[in-house]
């Protein structure tokens, strides 16, 4: 190496250079992609959807079983109106998620509210719904999630078409402990919340328990043994989304046949 | 120019003579992580390969203007790039096994192997060496974890990229599978006995008694 490049200049230029060049390459990979890799996301969520609702076979195309059975909508979870955009976005494209970051399209939890640790929760829901072949709904998706031991966990609820039996429960995402937290994404575990009822039998409390005693077979789900913490998360974001808080009045207006159609 | 014959050491040298696993014994966390399924495994390899082969053929070419005081970061700042661009790619065309191995991917940063064969050998070769010579790195890596993988999807799960080859009790067939193969420390003792085979065939390979 030649005494030359040992210099300030020249180092500070190369390091410069190298920088420039490399930060280039890195966004326009990031930028070129994007379309691709939100295609994907949006097809990933779809299989979670369709996993949710018990319907998801290995081998079956996706896109097409989601696009003729699964309709997307948005309902405002205030006013109850069914918005065909939120955020500038279609019912497919939105994301509550991001929606809940911003503070035009959020509402802020007090701390008694926020029983799930969500900090905020969006204003419009995304909510799927799957009709039966004779088009009456059969299965009802919508969006759940909560703080567990590590981070907030993401998931799906699938409830029949009576509003209060649950047909099945994917959690997507999340940061619990492999092997102990980590669980609740088991279908195993998942297989426990098949016919579990949500609310008691007026329909008005939530009624579900994650406990360590199963005695009430209707509304009792078995804990994970070794993740305390993660099975009280799960309780106290069942509680928190299925109150008149969130999706307890949207619920109840569809069960008695509002918001269906159109 | 190099020899053919140069050529074809700096090629093939590392997959079995120079093994960068079995041999320098370096990027064996990633080895062991990755291997519980030939998909995730091959993946894997073709970004390992394709990251270590580019990261030396740039840091080669500009070596001569690498000042010394902070090379290791240029090096660092080449690879790291390379590895952003392979993970952004794997999103975009293979989305389901990035999402199980895109922490992995991630770490080819920290990869031994890859940081090895830049400082050892791209920063005194020409580019086209350097080129072939992370090619072969890429390819001994890859045999050793493409081995570890197949026996571990095999024998721990009955299937080899997916397909179902031996019929598993659980789904009404003969085959009890070895469920320690599951686990990462399997591959501890799958990458023992390859080391112990290369080694039966290549004593060169044994370090003297001390």
């Amino acid at each position: 190496m030649s005494k030359k490049n040992e210099s300030l200049g020249k180092t500070v230029f190369v390091v410069v250079a190298l920088c420039l060049v490399c930060s280039v390459i890195v966004a326009g990979a990031a930028v070129g992609l994007k379309p691709l890799q939100q295609k994907n996301a949006a097809l990933d969520m779809q299989r979670n959807v369709l996993d949710a609702a018990g319907i998801l076979e290995p081998g079956m195309d996706v896109v097409e079983i989601f696009e003729q059975r699964v309709q997307t909508r948005l309902v405002n979870l205030n006013t109850f109106a069914t918005p065909e955009t939120a955020d500038g976005k279609d019912a497919m494209q939105y994301s509550p998620r991001m929606a809940a970051q911003d503070t035009d399209l959020s509402t802020n939890l007090t701390k008694a509210e926020d029983t799930a640790g969500i900090g905020r929760r969006e204003d419009v829901a995304q909510v799927y719904f799957i009709n039966s072949e004779q088009g009456d709904l059969e299965t009802l998706v919508v969006h759940i999630r909560g703080y567990g031991l590590w981070g907030t966990m993401y998931g799906l609820l699938a409830l029949e078409s009576d509003l209060n039996t649950i047909r099945g429960i994917n959690f997507y995402e999340h940061s619990e402990t492999p092997g102990l937290g980590g669980e609740i994404q088991n279908p195993r575990w998942a297989a426990n919340w098949e016919g579990k009822k949500l609310y008691d039998d007026q329909l008005e409390q939530v009624q579900i328990d994650v406990t360590k005693n199963v005695s009430d077979e209707a509304h009792d789900i078995d804990a994970l043994s070794g993740a305390t913490l993660t099975s009280n998360g799960v309780e106290n974001l069942m509680q928190y989304w299925f109150s008149d808080k969130a999706y307890g009045p949207m619920l109840e207006k569809i069960r008695k046949g509002e918001l269906n159609n159109g | 120019m190099a020899s053919s014959k140069e050529m074809k050491e700096v090629l093939f040298g590392p997959i079995f003579a120079n093994n960068p696993i079995a041999l320098q014994i370096l990027g064996i966390c990633s080895a062991l992580a990755v291997t519980s399924k030939m998909e995730n495994t091959l993946v894997m390899c073709i970004a390992l390969t394709f990251v270590v082969a580019f990261s030396n053929l740039f840091i080669s070419i500009i070596r001569n203007h690498i000042p010394s005081s902070v090379r290791i970061i240029v090096q660092m700042t080449i690879i790291a790039s390379l590895v952003i661009v392979v993970d952004q790619v794997l999103r975009a065309y293979a989305y389901s096994v990035a999402k199980e191995i895109s922490v992995f991917v991630a770490l080819i940063i920290t990869n031994c192997i890859v940081m090895g064969r830049a400082e050892a050998y791209a920063m005194k070769s020409p580019p086209f060496m350097s080129f072939l010579d992370g090619l072969g790195n890429g390819l001994g890596y890859s045999f050793v974890l493409l081995v570890v993988g197949f026996i571990r999807e095999l024998f721990g799960s009955g299937s080899l990229f997916g397909t179902q080859i031996l019929p598993v009790v659980s789904e009404g067939g003969w085959y009890q599978p070895v469920g320690l193969l599951v686990l990462p420390p399997s591959a501890f003792f799958i990458i023992g006995g390859i080391i112990w085979v290369l080694r039966t065939f290549r004593p060169e390979q044994v370090e003297p008694k001390e």
